[in-house]
């Protein structure tokens, strides 16, 4: 499915011969995907299809999960991420959304300079400049301009959501991957992180997993659909949504099964 | 019989097994304040014993004392707090740290007695410290490390996993992670097990016996090397050793012990309830 008339360059995640295992157990099947730089790519699939262990394979959060294996090659700008790279780097390379809101338990200012902190990557004069950035970029800014200081645990689930968008774009990643970023939200909520990824493409590249088949339908520029650990097809959304070329995927998209 | 009587029946069985574990404390309390309270005055906290330690003050067995529990904390909560670090956030599981595991949780269950005969083995006459501060300390410290690793491990447990795997997403070491996101969180938890060590190494006299406890000195230590008196060995001696001393001097003593660790372990609760105050999950 790789568009052949794009060289590499255009890649940003070349994703190569992947299987997972946990244990001695496949969870993904021999997968081939490519990221275009600058796309939303979302990834559709039921549950236990391999779609969030994919994600969390892309900056080696797996490495936490004890029994996860991956073989194969994911190559980031060329250079295998899998091999032997430095994962502290390769994070803030590759920034996550976990599925649920986990402020850290500091302020709301300290939850988005924690990054910048650990890293030393700006100087401290420039510190409130990049949070305000960040916060502005995740469309939380204007909500939380006047409490900056107070713990990050009072906002809302969608805030509160919306201030981990903030923190990971505060690392200034390449990839963005977000793990069903808005299973815990209301609907209004739902719609705002949708604007943040829409803006977001414009500098990063995106990857989501989404439980919502009509999220992928909005947000995406092209859908995958995994199913068991297999990558069914991948295709441009609009294409994808009208008329999927496989049986299994216009079952799913309809609703007909998981 | 009725689910509301039953109610009423379990309730109040519970409420007098609380009152039942409650009582022995206030009595003990009571009886130690109330025999003791009239030795209690400025002469009596601040000069020697005098006449064979029948008159006088306790001072130098406040100030021993308040040296080895400082000791004993000095050494014993690095020491722990590390090694409860590398057992909780760095060690994987195998046999080797539940072995380790095992002996932490068996060490907390040794009598005091023991401690003090490895105390005067190791420091006092393989290293020779001799009969010092600085052995009594390291001993008391040696008996405070199982409960102080144990409960830090409990404490650094309890932080939430999810937190240290948002650190690490966002970039940052394991060791940025433990010292920004874990420890600070699980102080309060530390505290509470630092609280409990500081009374023991207060209290104890078996530790202290053989590795620095004086029977009687005239004159503060003027270095580590030295020995010094303590109180629950200066309350053993004249309980027992002396004859013809009033109950009131005995009982005073008892109080100043009780007073030391209450008013150690009340500066470590406020901080510890300033310290959860401010935690937010």
């Amino acid at each position: 499915m790789v568009d052949e008339r794009r060289t590499h360059t255009d890649y940003k995640f070349v994703i190569r011969d992947l299987t997972l295992f946990y244990g001695e157990k496949r969870i993904l099947n021999s997968l081939d995907l490519s990221v275009r730089r600058n796309e939303i790519l979302g990834i559709i699939g039921p549950a236990n299809s391999g779609k969030s262990t994919f994600l969390r394979t892309l900056n080696r959060m797996i490495d936490l999960t004890p029994l996860v294996r991956a073989e194969g090659e994911a190559l980031l700008d060329g250079v295998n991420v899998l091999g032997n790279v430095d994962v502290h780097f390769l994070r803030r390379r590759v920034g996550i959304v976990f599925a649920l809101p986990l402020p850290l338990p500091l302020s709301i200012f300290d939850n988005v300079a924690y990054g910048p902190r650990r890293h030393r990557s700006v100087q401290r004069g420039e510190l409130p400049d990049l949070v305000e950035r960040s916060l502005q970029a995740a469309f939380l800014w204007d909500e939380v301009k006047d409490r900056l200081h107070e713990p990050a645990m009072n906002l809302s689930g969608g805030q509160q959501q919306r201030l981990c968008i903030a923190r990971t774009l505060a690392v200034q990643p390449e990839v963005i991957l977000f793990d069903e970023p808005c299973s815990g939200l209301d609907p209004i909520s739902t719609a705002r992180v949708e604007d943040a990824m829409r803006v977001l493409k414009e500098q990063y590249t995106l990857i989501l997993v989404t439980n919502l088949v009509a999220q992928a339908s909005r947000v995406s520029d092209r859908t995958a659909f995994f199913l068991s650990g297999d990558l069914v097809e991948v295709d441009e959304t609009e294409q994808m949504f009208r008329k999927p070329s496989d049986q299994r995927t216009d079952d799913y998209i309809a609703g007909r099964f998981g | 019989m009725t689910s509301r009587s039953k109610e009423k029946i379990a309730f109040a069985i519970l409420t007098l097994t609380t009152i039942l574990v409650t009582m022995p404390v206030i009595l003990i309390v009571a009886t130690i304040v109330k025999q003791g309270i009239g030795a209690i005055n400025i002469e009596f906290l601040t000069t020697f014993p005098r006449n064979g330690m029948r008159e006088g003050g306790i001072y130098p067995a406040i100030f021993g004392t308040l040296c080895l529990v400082a000791g004993a904390v000095v050494f014993a909560v690095p020491l722990g707090v590390g090694a409860a670090i590398y057992l909780n956030e760095y060690a994987g599981e195998n046999l080797l740290t539940r072995l380790i595991r095992l002996a932490i949780i068996n060490l907390a269950g040794v009598p005091s007695v023991v401690y003090g005969l490895f105390g005067m083995g190791l420091f006092v006459i393989f290293l020779n410290f001799g009969a010092s501060i600085l052995a009594g300390s390291l001993t008391l410290a040696v008996m405070n490390l199982p409960v102080i690793i144990t409960a830090s491990k409990e404490a650094l447990s309890a932080v939430p996993q999810p937190f240290r795997e948002v650190s690490l997403s966002l970039g940052a070491s394991r060791w940025q992670t433990v010292r920004h996101i874990v420890l600070p969180n699980a102080v309060p938890g530390i505290l509470t097990g630092i609280i409990l060590e500081v009374s023991r190494a207060a209290g104890e006299t078996a530790p202290i016996l053989f590795t620095v406890a004086a029977f009687y000195l005239p004159g503060l230590p003027s270095s580590v090397f030295n020995q010094v008196m303590a109180l629950p060995m200066h309350l053993f001696a004249i309980s027992t050793q002396i004859p013809n001393i009033s109950l009131e001097t005995r009982y005073g003593t008892a109080l100043v012990l009780l007073g030391l660790v209450f008013l150690v372990n009340s500066f470590a609760i406020v901080m510890r309830a300033i310290l959860r105050r401010r935690r937010k999950w």
